[in-house]
């Protein structure tokens, strides 16, 4: 028994240090970044200022029982998210779509809310959750089919779909749904549909639904056939339509189950913390998903701890803002440093001295390939 | 049934309104199409030697902001002018550097590239708004403003036919202006020199040119350089000679309308600056019909189209037009894959 | 029939000499100090198995591999090669296997990339139009410049690369399994090319496993076995049976002990079958093929003549225009891989890395990439679960019985070598219950035991009365393995003849005009 304890934390440790190594060198360099930037800016040089920089980060993350609650709330999306980006990486797709399928999930939460705010708690929560995933699911497919039919790729097709969902739910939320009596263009209020709070201020329903699809993409992808379908069609399309499989049917299927993940991500951001659906509202959760599907090597597990560790990032850092005037946009670079690390292992492993390969992420290939061949139909 | 007899004649008064909003539409075309064909360019030497570059859209935006920084830097010590020609030479420097990061990852790395251009992508917003936030904000000056674009004289804009499309080619900056010159040298050299040659091969079979003595690694590290730096002028030309500012994410996706520029080209030069002239109509469509609407039932049925819609045209156009032409768009054979040297023969 | 002008043994020191020559690769070594020395104008044939290191050799030498260990003389001068330009000033120059031609681009271009003449700025093709036409007539053969390499047959593409090599300037020529491709009567064509070669002072290194092509051609012959030499030999002083035996490292039987066929009625029926490829062209015309229970039916063809096509159109990865194809009486016609798979259609793909196999998986899910499905390894309601048990047991007993050399069955299948990764096929698609058994290049690039063993599988599975369908680009496999051969050229069966009609020339002829005549 201990022994297999041990076997378990040695594989743990092999599959998790090269996240972790990347993730603090990123930060190391983040911090270089910093204390090289004062020199341009008014306050003068501050060589310390990366120190307290990352304290107030961590005290804005994890300094109270608000600020744990507040980490898990922004870590809810982006598991979903993260799972989104990650079952499409299985496949061999890149979704970079998160972004869209997320305010499509996010809208269609916020309709649904708003029309049965009324209703039995049970109901309205239950029917607009549903809507919101279906909502995400709808756009997923489009590029899901177009890549299947025609090989359209999906990084060039999600991304013109993210503008254009951006700009025709403007358009909807202005001239279908604006709720009247307010100055602005916004959804009315979601009344009972809202996600009922479990603990604290605002620990809501949608945590725990994030933490249950982690396990459930986890049974998916490794218990069953059709995860098996979806990891052979990723690894090697063209051994999977030899073994029988469909990757036509595979590929769109895979794209919408991760649109869903995305639009039940929406789903749960405006039923849980902003309340109604307006033009603007922040989808950065679509290129975080990218950076915490990477960072987890699109294992579902590795997803839940890097969606915890940047939750942690984006809950922590506008107290460091506000206390150091370091700006929240240094976050984006230290995700940029990381995936950065994590594709370039080679520095990572050079620094700190390791030997063994880490372990490739299945269908990350075939994405680039796609780009150049067309899928096996 | 009156709905469908209508079309024929919306159709013709769609077509008679264009002709007429032609002197009006087609200089903005080119406007608009500039930095998508400079990074269609860019795409169609990139992926012409191999590499994928989906990083486009990044190099842009801070080749933008870089680009945007000088000029706001040092117009006031220099003047206008000289910043103005700075920050384009600035702008194509960081599309360098910016290339040099990619090609590092994809040839010597041998990272995955669409996750490279992915990094890209994610630093440039980041360190864009960052340095935007550090520096340019808090300052509440200005930039340097716009290069001013040529300007015929009248006798010779309002020649009928060739009077707009005169207009359209040099009625501009001098970097709207360049992209023809641009496209049509790269297009005889890509096809008619030596290291044109190269390239293509280099691009579908790496392995034979390494046989025949060709650096293979080398090559595309040039290539990706050089396209990039185009990508960089895509980005100098939406600060200094578009608008005049620098937004967050000002880039709005172009970065992609130019891959699909590319793929609708057949990766050629000429055919993807096609694309994006394309793409361009389709925007400047949209400004038009707010700026002049037409008359009667095809002016009321325009009208009644959201302005959203328009603006969400450009996009949905490059999805169909993708799906639609992908298929028979060959893409280099060794597109995307890395080349590793010394293999197990 | 060894040459009265091959090369002088005395006073030049040799045109090319590989002293003491070690590469080692992670778990293996592919050349253990491997001397060799070629004279001038000598035909030299470096002979040896799949997997022996022939190719790492002569990639060494023209500096796409770097040796660990040795030193390579050109004339008697040491030359540092570091790469493919060094090997190329030296004057050496090489035919790929796999030939190293880009296909969208013209003859032209190809010869000329990496020296390309110019004019001015621009590419001068016309000139180098010329050339290449005044190097193709001294030869004895014609070539469009113009020509893009694609619309070429393989025995054109062949004399591309040796033009390449020699407007090169080549001096040393290396060719590694040149004949690979060929029909016999291209074989004999490009024998010719080389002799003439070797009358104008050209030294030639000729790759090949093929006993009887290197007797033939070879002035001298040195054996490399397991990245060793083991033998330099004439063909005056030796036999194909001592070179099998120290090629091998055993005495070897060279012909497959076939036995009697018991054939029984037709399980596999084509009538007017027309395909076109991926791009639209038809690749067959009203095909007819029967395929009888326990008979091996050999396909005979030069690559591309549609035998890719007529494969995946039998089991389904491909719809055919027109036609219909029958399994025992019942219409099968475009059905899907897994239907055909259903009704006992099995399949041993020809590119086993691209197709057969998802490589980073483990064997165990390998073994079971076309039934993980059934009810056998898969549980819960309507099967939707992986039997994880069951997969392991089923790749524990195959690994046994066919003997697939893995640490564990939950090794990648990435990390065995190819012939154990061509056994996890095989294993897998010998599978009981089996009606049609369709294989397709089944020992391709493997070694003597492993073809062996698959060989004997298949003649195995023919004695139970599977229906067997060989198609093979080694026109000796398919003539030693076949009850009957049936000739492929240009989409069609152009002959389909017993094995006791169905002698080399024949065939060798049908292959390359479509006629024996």
């Amino acid at each position: 028994m201990r022994q297999r304890l041990a076997a378990l934390r040695g594989a743990a440790w092999r599959a998790s240090r090269l996240p972790l190594l990347s993730t603090a060198l990123a930060m190391a360099v983040a911090a270089v970044i910093v204390v090289a930037s004062t020199l341009f800016a008014g306050n003068g040089f501050q060589p310390l200022l990366p120190v307290f920089a990352y304290l107030n980060l961590f005290a804005g993350a994890f300094g109270s029982g608000t600020a744990i609650v507040n980490t898990l709330v922004v870590a809810a999306p982006l598991m979903l998210g993260g799972l989104a980006v990650g079952l499409g990486f299985k496949a061999g797709l890149f979704n970079i779509g998160v972004a869209g399928q997320f305010l499509c999930g996010a809208f269609a939460a916020a309709v649904v809310g708003a029309a049965l705010a009324d209703a039995p708690a049970f109901v309205a929560v239950t029917a607009a959750l549903v809507a919101g995933a279906l909502a995400g699911a709808a756009l997923a497919f489009i590029p899901g089919i177009l890549k299947a039919r025609t090989g359209a790729h999906e990084v060039v097709t999600t991304i013109m779909l993210n503008n254009a969902a951006a700009l025709l739910l403007a358009w909807a939320v202005g001239d279908l749904v604006r709720a009247p009596g307010f100055s602005f263009a916004r959804t009315g209020e979601i009344g009972n549909a809202a996600l009922p709070v479990l603990l604290g201020r605002n620990l809501h329903l949608g945590i725990p639904i994030a933490v249950a699809a982690i396990f459930l993409i986890r049974w998916l992808l490794e218990r069953t056939t059709l995860g098996f379908e979806i990891r052979s069609v990723g690894a090697n399309p063209h051994a999977a339509r030899y073994a029988g499989m469909r990757p036509v049917y595979l590929v769109t299927l895979t794209m919408t189950l991760s649109g869903l993940l995305a639009g039940v991500a929406g789903a749960i951001q405006l039923l849980g913390v902003i309340g109604f659906y307006a033009s603007g509202i922040s989808a950065s959760v679509g290129f975080d998903s990218i950076a915490v599907a990477l960072l987890g090597r699109s294992d579902p597990i590795g997803i839940l701890f890097s969606a915890l560790l940047f939750g942690a990032f984006r809950a922590g850092a506008p107290l460091m803002q506000i206390n150091t005037d370091v700006p929240i946009e240094v976050i984006d670079i230290i995700q940029a440093l990381i995936i950065l690390f994590l594709a370039a292992d080679l520095i990572v492993k050079r620094v700190f001295r390791l030997r063994d390969r880490g372990h490739a992420i299945e269908g990350l290939d075939t994405v680039t390939r796609s780009w150049g061949d067309q899928v096996a139909r | 049934m009156d709905g469908l007899l209508a079309i024929p004649r919306l159709l013709a008064d769609l077509g008679a309104y264009l002709l007429l909003v032609m002197p009006d539409l087609l200089p903005i075309v080119l406007a608009l199409a500039t930095p998508l064909a400079l990074g269609a360019l860019c795409g169609v030497i990139n992926e012409r030697s191999g590499v994928v570059n989906i990083g486009i859209e990044g190099i842009m935006l801070t080749a933008a902001f870089t680009a945007y920084l000088t000029g706001f830097a040092l117009h006031e010590t220099l003047g206008s002018g000289p910043a103005l020609a700075l920050g384009i030479v600035v702008a194509i420097a960081t599309g360098c550097a910016v290339g040099l990061l990619h090609a590092w990852l994809c040839v010597s790395v041998r990272a995955d590239q669409v996750i490279a251009g992915t990094i890209i992508n994610i630093a440039a917003f980041g360190v864009t708004g960052y340095l935007n936030r550090l520096v340019i904000t808090p300052s509440g000056r200005g930039g340097a403003g716009v290069i001013p674009a040529l300007s015929l004289p009248e006798s010779v804009t309002t020649l009928p036919l060739i009077g707009p499309i005169l207009a359209m080619f040099f009625e501009q900056g001098p970097i709207a202006m360049s992209v023809l010159f641009l496209v049509i040298g790269l297009q005889v050299l890509l096809f008619r020199s030596r290291w044109g040659l190269r390239t293509r091969a280099v691009g579908e079979h790496p392995r034979a040119a390494d046989t025949v003595g060709i650096d293979v690694l080398g090559l595309r590290y040039r290539n990706v350089v050089a396209g990039c730096a185009l990508a960089g002028l895509a980005g100098a030309y939406l600060t200094l000679e578009s608008t005049g500012s620098f937004q967050n994410g000002m880039t709005g996706g172009r970065g992609f309308i130019a891959l699909a520029a590319v793929i609708f080209g057949r990766y050629t030069p000429i055919g993807s600056f096609g694309g994006a002239l394309l793409f361009g109509a389709i925007t400047a469509l949209g400004i038009v019909v707010n700026v002049r609407p037409p008359d009667g039932d095809l002016g009321a049925l325009m009208k009644s189209i959201p302005s959203f819609w328009y603006a969400a045209l450009p996009y949905l156009v490059t999805i169909v037009i993708l799906a639609g032409v992908v298929g028979r768009s060959r893409p280099p054979a060794a597109d995307g894959i890395p080349y590793v040297k010394e293999g197990r023969a | 029939m060894t040459s009265e002008r091959a090369g002088r043994p005395t006073g030049d020191p040799p045109a090319l000499e590989m002293r003491g020559i070690t590469k080692r690769f992670p778990g293996t070594v592919a050349n253990d100090a491997i001397s060799l020395d070629v004279r001038k104008a000598e035909i030299h044939a470096l002979l040896g198995e799949n997997g022996a290191g022939k190719s790492t050799l002569m990639n060494i030498l023209y500096g796409l591999v770097t040796p660990d260990e040795g030193e390579i003389l050109i004339d008697g001068e040491p030359a540092a090669i570091r790469d493919p330009a060094d090997a190329i000033a030296r004057g050496i120059g090489m035919v790929h296997q796999h030939f190293m031609l880009v296909p969208v681009l013209t003859v032209a271009e190809n010869v000329v990339l990496g020296q390309e003449i110019t004019a001015g700025p621009f590419l001068d093709l016309e000139e180098a139009g010329r050339r290449i036409r005044a190097l193709a007539a001294q030869l004895g053969f014609e070539v469009d410049p113009d020509a893009k390499v694609e619309a070429l047959n393989v025995g054109q593409q062949q004399r591309v690369e040796i033009l390449k090599a020699l407007y090169r300037g080549a001096r040393i020529l290396v060719l590694d399994e040149p004949t690979a491709v060929l029909t016999p009567q291209e074989t004999e064509e490009i024998f010719g090319v080389l002799r003439r070669l070797r009358s104008e002072g050209t030294s030639i290194v000729f790759i090949s496993h093929k006993l009887d092509e290197v007797l033939a051609i070879a002035d001298r012959i040195t054996v490399i076995r397991r990245g060793k030499v083991v033998g330099t030999r004439t063909p005056a002083g030796t036999s194909a049976a001592e070179c099998a035996e120290l090629m091998v490292g055993r005495s070897v039987s060279l012909q497959v002990d076939r036995g009697v066929s018991k054939p029984g009625g037709a399980v596999l029926e084509i009538r007017g079958l027309r395909v076109a490829d991926d791009r639209g062209h038809e690749k067959l015309g009203a095909l007819d093929l029967d395929v009888r229970a326990g008979e091996i039916h050999g396909i005979a063809g030069v690559a591309g003549n549609g035998q890719d096509e007529l494969v995946e159109c039998i089991v389904g990865l491909r719809r055919p225009l027109d036609g219909t194809v029958r399994l025992e009486g019942r219409g099968v016609t475009g059905s899907s891989p897994r239907a055909m798979h259903g009704l006992g259609v099995a399949y041993v793909p020809a590119d086993r890395q691209r197709v057969g196999l998802v490589l980073p998986f483990p064997v165990s899910d390998n073994l079971v990439l076309d039934r993980y499905f059934e009810p056998d390894f898969a549980n819960g309601p309507g099967n939707i679960l992986r039997d994880d048990p069951a997969i392991d047991a089923n790749a524990e007993r195959l690994v046994t019985e066919f003997d697939i050399r893995t640490p564990s069955h939950e090794r990648p299948a990435e990390t065995l070598s190819g012939g154990n990764q061509q056994k996890i096929v095989v294993a897998r698609e010998f599978r009981e219950g089996l009606r049609l058994l369709i294989l397709d290049q089944p020992t391709r690039g493997l070694d003597v035991g492993s073809i062996e063993f698959i060989h004997r599988r298949v003649i195995a599975a023919r004695d139970a009365g599977v229906a067997v369908l060989l198609v093979s680009a080694e026109l000796d496999e398919v003539l030693d393995l076949s009850d009957r051969v049936s000739v492929m050229f240009r989409g069609r069966l152009v002959a389909t003849l017993d094995a006791a009609e169905a002698q080399r020339e024949r065939v060798g002829l049908l292959m390359a005009k479509g006629t024996a005549a």
